[in-house]
């Protein structure tokens, strides 16, 4: 096959072009200019694309350099920005793999006679008994990404490939050293690629939206304290609300950033009996009854059934026990009930009514 | 490396052989450094002064004006920044202006110095009722490039050049000729400018050496400081086989072109009139009145730069688009962004530009390739 391989510049993306070219395929690698501005964690900086062509170079594949800057602005950084000032957390790296690397690459790969687009993530595809294609966990459960993938739909899978999800990130990284590439020990990229970790978000958004203070005030409406940015607060967040230490632990169970507001209330008042789910993805059509449901990228999944929402264009989840309420914006992800395959997913709205 | 056709002459060309033979023995026998004290080092002296003697000839300026560099870029910072701080130390205003079409290499120090930036036409060349506006008392500088490296435009130096002798006669005037050597004598643009920059990779000569050209009444610091050679406006070792090499190459550029530029504005005009014929949504981005013979730039409809150029290297072609970042992502042009070109088009810009090397067969190849490229991906 004809195969264009994402290259971020990191061990997983290096060792899966290896694994692409010992299978025989043909390869070219892609790395994607993403962000233009300030970033040290990216996967856009110049020694990032250094890394990339000279593994490409080791790897004897073409290596190409692709600038989607406009589309990464228009649909991860604005839309990330916009988010924030509605008070809606979302998740910048899934929207950029929804809209970039499965969307705008992929289309990309396609008109250039590519069969497929390969990229590092620790997923794996599948085929089920009817022949139809699955989503799974990667084989090293501390390093899989299938949270991170979960909108691909069948047709989107049939093109394409994970060739390290079946690997331990210990293996990749023996394998790089085996192979002597050159990113075998470079370390793990985190978090949000063009936000610098000496600024951080609080820097990266207040440049760009205008922060209101915010009053804290307890669930029976009582003033208990004041935030600098109502903008930068998350349900769920215990620290850096402005209240003074002691007492019984208080977390933030509600953001209404139109009244620049912040409720907290006790650990228990942030449980809720389901949460409803917008925009959902299907990898093989929608589903409805017992899942598992994991809410963040490293979440632990918990036990929920699928249901109905009035509105079509929603899902109900509906918890088995209550659970820690899922702020706005998050990736609510369904897995089947042996925790393997990626079902769905789509993005927290509201708690369900009881 | 296999067969292919090459049409990125803009970027740089193949050495000319006499070039390569030129440049050989200083890499080897040769080896001395010119500035030394005994007969090995007057052996050099002698290579780098009749080098230079041949330069100025070809350029129409004294030998004494020669100054080599190690880059076209250098040389272009070296006029932009040399006489900026020239004019500072002597307490003199110091405002630099330039076109918003100029090579980077110009653009960049101009920008970082605080300088003017005036507009451009439809052509890439400097609007002349804009350049006038900016032009005042306080101007130090101007610099107007001689040919568009990306859209091969020509600018008529002349009407610059007057203009701002008559506007700010104190002011020192650049041209940066370094897409020029090969489509217009440089004697015609040396008595309208007191500095020009050349590279000797873009007419058949080496890369690493480059010329800039300080007319006599003009005093420039320099931006490398060392052990004081090209009379203190540039230290550093000669490069001598580059220097010797480039010379050899602008002499064989100089006596070629009357018969050049013709053979090659038949080819390019055949190339891109094949294009024009054969696909839609294809426009000539400066008409051919208005540029150098060897450039055929053209926006495409419908296409984007990058997935074009990717087929076209498939097939062996080639060719660029606009200038790259650091990265080697391919930037949006400010070129054409400069001349008002809408992304509807400046988005499928495609840059084919040819030279000594280029042949009938070349022109064949690539139009087949841009069609087949463009038909596939407008499928």
């Amino acid at each position: 096959m004809r195969v264009m391989l994402a290259m971020s510049g990191g061990v997983d993306s290096s060792v899966a072009g290896a694994l692409l070219r010992a299978d025989g395929h043909e390869v070219v690698g892609v790395t994607m200019r993403l962000w233009g501005g300030e970033s040290d964690t990216g996967c856009c900086s110049v020694s990032d694309v250094d890394d990339a062509r000279r593994v490409a170079q080791q790897l004897d594949i073409d290596h190409l350099v692709f600038n989607f800057g406009d589309d990464f602005d228009t649909h991860v950084v604005e839309p990330y920005v916009q988010a924030h000032a509605g008070g809606i957390t979302p998740n910048p790296c899934i929207e950029c793999n929804r809209h970039v690397k499965f969307d705008r690459l992929a289309e990309r790969a396609r008109l250039l006679g590519f069969d497929a687009v390969a990229t590092g993530h620790h997923a794996r595809i599948g085929r089920d008994a009817a022949g139809a294609f699955t989503l799974e966990r990667g084989a090293d459960p501390a390093k899989d990404q299938s949270y991170v993938v979960h909108m691909l739909d069948q047709e989107q899978l049939a093109r394409t490939m994970f060739p390290v999800g079946h690997l331990d990130k210990s293996q990749v990284r023996r394998l790089a050293g085996e192979l002597g590439l050159r990113t075998a020990h470079k370390p793990d990229s985190q978090d949000v690629c063009f936000i610098t970790s000496t600024g951080g978000r609080t820097e990266f958004l207040g440049r760009r939206i205008p922060f209101r203070r915010g009053t804290v005030v307890d669930l029976d409406g009582h003033t208990v304290g004041e935030v600098a940015a109502v903008e930068m607060v998350t349900v769920g967040q215990r620290r850096g609300i402005g209240l003074p230490g002691g007492g019984p632990k208080r977390y933030v169970v509600d953001v209404d950033v139109e009244r620049a507001t912040v409720v907290v209330g006790a650990d228990a008042d942030l449980l809720d009996h389901g949460i409803v789910v917008a925009s959902p993805t299907w990898v093989h059509g929608p589903i409805e009854g017992e899942v598992l449901v994991q809410c963040s990228a490293h979440g632990t999944p918990v036990g929920a059934v699928v249901e109905p929402d009035a509105d079509p264009g929603r899902i109900a989840v509906r918890w088995h026990e209550p659970q820690r309420r899922v702020a706005r914006g998050q990736s609510v992800v369904l897995y089947d009930l042996a925790d393997r395959c990626v079902l769905g997913g789509g993005l927290a709205v509201d708690a369900l009514a009881p | 490396m296999p067969e292919f056709t090459y049409l990125d002459h803009a970027a740089t060309s193949p050495m000319h052989a006499a070039a390569v033979a030129a440049m050989l023995p200083f890499l080897t026998e040769r080896y001395a450094n010119p500035s030394g004290s005994h007969r090995f080092a007057r052996d050099a002296r002698r290579a780098v002064d009749e080098a230079r003697d041949v330069v100025a000839d070809a350029l129409g300026v004294t030998p004494g004006s020669v100054v080599f560099t190690g880059c076209g870029t250098e040389s272009d910072n070296t006029a932009v920044d040399g006489v900026l701080q020239a004019a500072v130390t002597a307490g003199r205003p110091s405002v630099a202006v330039c076109p918003a079409a100029e090579h980077h290499a110009v653009l960049h120090p101009v920008e970082h110095a605080g300088g003017r930036v005036v507009a451009v036409d439809r052509s890439g060349r400097v609007d002349l009722d804009a350049l006038a506006a900016a032009l005042d008392p306080h101007v130090a500088l101007v610099s107007v490039m001689a040919v568009n490296n990306e859209v091969g435009s020509i600018t008529d130096l002349a009407a610059v050049s007057a203009l701002v002798r008559d506007r700010c006669p104190d002011a020192v005037l650049h041209t940066d000729a370094v897409q020029a050597a090969c489509w217009t004598d440089l004697r015609a643009i040396s008595p309208l400018v007191d500095l020009m920059s050349l590279s000797a990779h873009k007419f058949g000569g080496p890369k690493g050496v480059g010329v800039l050209t300080v007319a006599p009444t003009v005093g420039i610091d320099p931006i490398i400081r060392g052990g004081g050679q090209e009379r203190e406006r540039r230290s550093g070792t000669h490069n001598v086989a580059g220097i010797v090499a480039l010379a050899e190459a602008l002499t064989i550029t100089d006596a070629d072109r009357d018969t050049e530029v013709p053979r090659l504005a038949a080819l390019r005009d055949r190339l891109v009139d094949t294009l024009l014929a054969e696909l839609d949504g294809v426009i000539e981005t400066v008409p051919r009145s208005d540029k150098v013979a060897g450039s055929a730039h053209v926006c495409i409809e419908r296409i984007e730069s990058e997935a074009l150029l990717y087929l076209l290297d498939r097939a062996e072609v080639c060719a660029s688009a606009a200038s790259a970042c650091a990265s080697g992502a391919m930037e949006p042009s400010h070129v054409l962004a400069a001349m008002g070109v809408d992304r509807h088009w400046s988005s499928g810009a495609l840059r084919m530009t040819l030279g000594a090397t280029s042949t009938d067969a070349d022109v064949d190849r690539a139009a087949e390739a841009v069609i087949d490229a463009v038909r596939t991906l407008r499928r």
